[in-house]
């Protein structure tokens, strides 16, 4: 069952992220990442991570796509012109990126032979775990990302408003 | 086997950062970039996710959330930033905003 459900959504995700690189329009790039972003929601749910689960869809699929979906269609952005691009690019990029995949898959293979995951193994990932982690251990970083969304938020105003005369 | 390996949830992940990183490489319009980005983000979010279920430890859960929330700060940074690029230029390629360039 776990294996299946994995499978599935490994799939969808793959897919999903496949299309967000090889769409030429950018709304369908941006849906097609609300597909990889929910189906990586339900693989936190097989690794016990509620809470995350629910901030991916909250916080990734619903706030910050939704974001780029209102700016994609401010800008009225077309399909893109592909351009004509250095040699180098054409002949090395994708076999040195497949080469970085085999490398990063070997290792891990190597790494992590025989552990497994089974849902309901971990249960600490609940709001209360999360919360209480949250405001002893990492209260201090907590704080300091009030700061960066304060920042970030008068950044955001600084650099969209209007100039004025 | 009724059981998911480990490794296979880290591969995916792997799997999700290398189209991440083609996105960001092979990609011309500047939304899509930054995209690819989001995409890179998430795959590095699943492995964090993974290595706290493999220590039973919720500090992984913490770094996702933490990259969470420094993501979506980056978005509406870098989406401004876009919006700027745009009104003073008129154009989403990035091979067009090259003043820096020399």
């Amino acid at each position: 069952m776990d294996v299946i459900l994995f499978l599935v959504f490994a799939i969808i995700a793959v897919v999903c992220a496949i299309n967000v690189v090889v769409q030429s329009h950018p709304i369908s790039s941006a849906v097609s990442l609300i597909g990889v972003m929910g189906s990586l929601a339900i693989l936190y749910l097989l690794l016990g991570a509620e809470f995350i689960a629910a901030a991916q869809v909250i916080v990734y699929a619903g706030a910050v796509m939704v974001l780029f979906i209102f700016v994609i269609m401010l800008l009225n952005a077309g399909t893109e012109v592909r351009k004509g691009r250095s040699l180098m690019v054409q002949v090395l990029g994708v076999p040195l990126l497949i080469a970085l995949l085999g490398v990063l898959a070997f290792f891990v293979q190597r790494l992590y032979p025989r552990s497994t995951v089974h849902f309901g193994g971990f249960r600490g990932g609940s709001a209360l775990a999360i919360g209480r982690a949250l405001f002893t251990t990492y209260l201090l970083p907590f704080e300091i990302t009030s700061i960066l969304i304060l920042i970030a938020i008068l950044g955001a105003i600084v650099l969209a408003r209007k100039e004025l005369e | 086997m009724a059981e998911v390996p480990v490794s296979w949830f880290l591969t995916l992940s792997a799997v999700l950062f290398v189209l991440g990183v083609s996105g960001f490489l092979f990609r011309r319009n500047i939304i899509t970039v930054f995209m690819s980005i989001e995409l890179m983000l998430n795959a590095v979010n699943l492995t964090f996710i993974t290595f706290a279920y493999q220590l039973k430890q919720v500090n992984g859960h913490l770094f996702a959330f933490f990259v969470m929330v420094v993501a979506a700060a980056e978005a509406t940074v870098g989406l401004a930033i876009i919006l700027t690029v745009f009104k003073n230029r008129s154009t989403l390629n990035i091979d067009d905003v090259n003043s820096m360039k020399n």
